[in-house]
């Protein structure tokens, strides 16, 4: 247990061998993460507990630790040492609750760039409990924390507030030292990326180099790397469509022949579509993107990038902090819909949880899209991208109007800028892909073998007639194209790549691809909007998403 | 004189003197060690009515304006001119 944002995933994951995802800012654990790890020869079950402050529940989140902390045996304060004071608060409170603790000081290296002293012995006889300098990142204390681990004593001091606080005061007087320094660069550029005047320039800047290496780095792996992967696959795949020749196996594995060839985006088969998309077609964008978004988490900008937009993110009834779930939701709206839960409140979390769902398409729903729109330019991504942007700030206004209640007030800590650590950039890159790969692959694979089913069966067919007068008459889009909403339910990659075969024009493009990001979450997503708003709140998200959907789908084709 | 934290010119370190609101609101507040006696930043302070920036211990924190208008402080300065 710990403050949040001092590396209690960091040990976690060094502990138990079990990878949890670890980042610069306060918040990124929203779950319990269980493992189990050997101590002394001896199996025991660790939980990684949300960051908290303060052991007096006065949010729910710190009411869930305390109920949490009931249930241990032993408890692994985190400790940051270059933040002494305001931690110890929280060690002294565990110290009340008689249950053995043992004390981790992390940070170690930082405070000693920093010009922190920290006399570890003395703090120990003045806590009375086992005191562990540690770098949770790369392991180093480790070992003697664990081997510490049975000297952990349980105390029960009862202090008031006052006390706790005047208690804290005297121990870091007599445990701490600091040298003053020189302000080093990286706190240079805290102080720049903060104040407006420089501060929004550079995020301009920070945000649209992501998004131009983002494409670069995509674009380059898919035209070096797996598309001439692919090439090389192309003679084992043809070889089979020829053995298998025609009939409802080929059709199911190989697909339909584009004038007697086969056509990785269009043919709709598992062995060529089915692997095409995910790995050739999206799988190079994911990568860039999470490769891009390590540095950022890592770095503590995030924290910065919120208290510069936060101003604006109220306008829609949601904290600077929101922008976490959003830049999530980017890569896959499951995370960004999971991280929804930094907000406080209930009516924060609907908000952002819906806009995130509508306006904010996933990477490989992007990637998609950049192969479709790629083609015309700037103008036509411009167009849609610019389109979901006005979606996603006229609803949240929209929303912030109707819906009861206020926002609380902007109330969060600011992590101090750290180069990110490299190893654990990639491993946290790998984990991402990892889970990319578990649950793209399923989910395409299915998705097409649905649609050639669907297709057999003539439901796609039956459900085109029916839909027809709203997605030709509204939308402008012709019949065949429902049968792209109906798998984008499963996989909205596969579904926009259904949209190529149907020859459509930019503008159509642009409405489809609208649509197919509004219209409904994926469901994997889905499923976790409903774990985490509730059915009621989902109904209603729902039907905001259905009609804004059409709604805005309508007006593109009006004024296009 | 005393201040609300908010009309601080950025840049100037003041003490804390109140805190005004009840248990619940000064442990939040504490929690981030914003207490009582500590010394106080403004580093920044976003445009239109937007969040203040500050800073305690060499740390920083987000607050909204109006917090920042329940804090009240004393210019160091003036401290040390009495």
């Amino acid at each position: 247990m710990g403050n949040p944002n001092i590396g209690k995933s960091a040990f976690f994951s060094r502990l138990t061998g079990v990878n949890v995802i670890i980042s610069n800012y306060p918040g990124t654990t929203v779950e319990f993460k269980q493992g189990k790890t050997k101590l002394d020869k001896q199996l025991v079950e660790l939980i990684d507990v949300p960051g908290t402050y303060n052991l007096k529940p006065t949010s729910k989140a710190e009411d869930v630790a305390v109920k949490t902390l009931k249930e241990g045996d032993l408890v692994i304060n985190v400790v940051d040492a270059t933040n002494l004071e305001r931690n110890l608060y929280l060690t002294l409170q565990l110290l009340e609750k008689n249950i053995p603790v043992i004390v981790a000081l992390n940070f170690w290296d930082e405070a000693r760039h920093k010009g922190i002293k920290i006399d570890v012995e003395k703090l120990e006889k003045e806590l009375k409990v086992p005191v562990v300098p540690t770098v949770a990142v790369t392991g180093e204390g480790i070992n003697e924390l664990v081997s510490r681990i049975k000297e952990a004593k349980p105390h029960s001091y009862k202090y008031s507030d006052e006390e706790i606080w005047k208690k804290v005061g005297e121990i870091v007087k007599k445990t701490q030292k600091i040298k003053q320094r020189e302000h080093t660069f990286l706190e240079r550029l805290e102080d720049l990326s903060i104040k407006p005047i420089t501060g929004i320039p550079i995020a301009l800047l920070i945000l649209s180099f992501t998004f131009w290496i983002v494409r670069f780095i995509g674009e380059n792996l898919i035209t070096y790397i797996f598309e001439p992967l692919f090439n090389l696959y192309l003679p084992i795949a043809t070889y089979l469509s020829n053995l298998l020749g025609s009939g409802f196996i080929h059709n199911v594995l190989i697909g339909t022949l584009i004038e007697g060839e086969i056509d990785y985006v269009q043919s709709m088969g598992l062995l060529t579509t089915g692997l095409f998309v995910p790995f050739a077609m999206v799988l190079p964008y994911v990568f860039a993107f999470y490769l891009a978004l390590g540095f950022l988490e890592d770095s503590g900008y995030l924290p910065r990038l919120a208290t510069l937009v936060d101003n604006l993110m109220h306008k829609l009834g949601m904290h600077g902090l929101a922008i976490i779930p959003m830049l999530l939701g980017i890569g896959c709206n499951v995370p960004g819909a999971l991280s929804t839960r930094i907000l406080e409140t209930k009516r924060q979390r609907f908000i952002a949880a819906t806009l995130m769902a509508i306006a904010i398409p996933c990477m490989a729903q992007i990637a998609m899209v950049f192969g479709l729109l790629g083609r015309y330019g700037v103008k036509g991504l411009g167009i849609l991208f610019a389109t979901l942007f006005i979606v996603w700030f006229v609803l949240g206004f929209f929303l912030n109007k109707v819906m009861k209640g206020i926002t609380p007030e902007t109330f969060m800590e600011i992590p101090p800028y750290r180069i990110p650590y490299l190893k654990g950039l990639a491993k946290k890159l790998w984990m991402r892909i990892k889970s990319f790969l578990k649950e793209a692959i399923p989910f395409v694979l299915l998705g097409v073998f649905f649609i050639n089913i669907l297709y057999v069966l003539g439901i796609i067919g039956f459900i085109s007639n029916i839909t027809a007068p709203l997605v030709v008459g509204i939308l402008g889009l012709p019949k065949e194209a429902v049968a792209s909403l109906v798998v984008g339910f499963l996989r909205k990659d596969v579904a926009v790549g259904m949209l190529l075969p149907l020859g459509l024009t930019m503008k159509q493009l642009i409405i489809a691809s609208a649509v197919l990001t509004m219209y409904f979450p994926c469901v994997a997503t889905f499923v976790v909007l409903f774990k985490e708003l509730g059915i009621k709140d989902l109904i209603k998200s729902a039907f905001i998403m259905i009609i804004s959907a059409f709604f805005v789908g309508g007006v593109l084709n009006l004024i296009l | 004189m005393e201040i609300q934290l908010l009309n601080l010119q950025a840049g100037k370190k003041a003490k804390i003197k109140r805190l005004e609101g009840g248990f619940e609101f000064q442990a939040k507040l504490a929690s981030l060690n914003i207490r009582i006696g500590k010394i106080i930043k403004i580093v920044a302070a976003q445009p239109f009515r937007g969040p203040i920036v500050v800073e305690i211990n060499d740390r920083r924190a987000t607050l909204g304006r109006g917090i920042a208008t329940r804090i009240f402080v004393e210019e160091e300065n003036e401290i040390s001119k009495k």
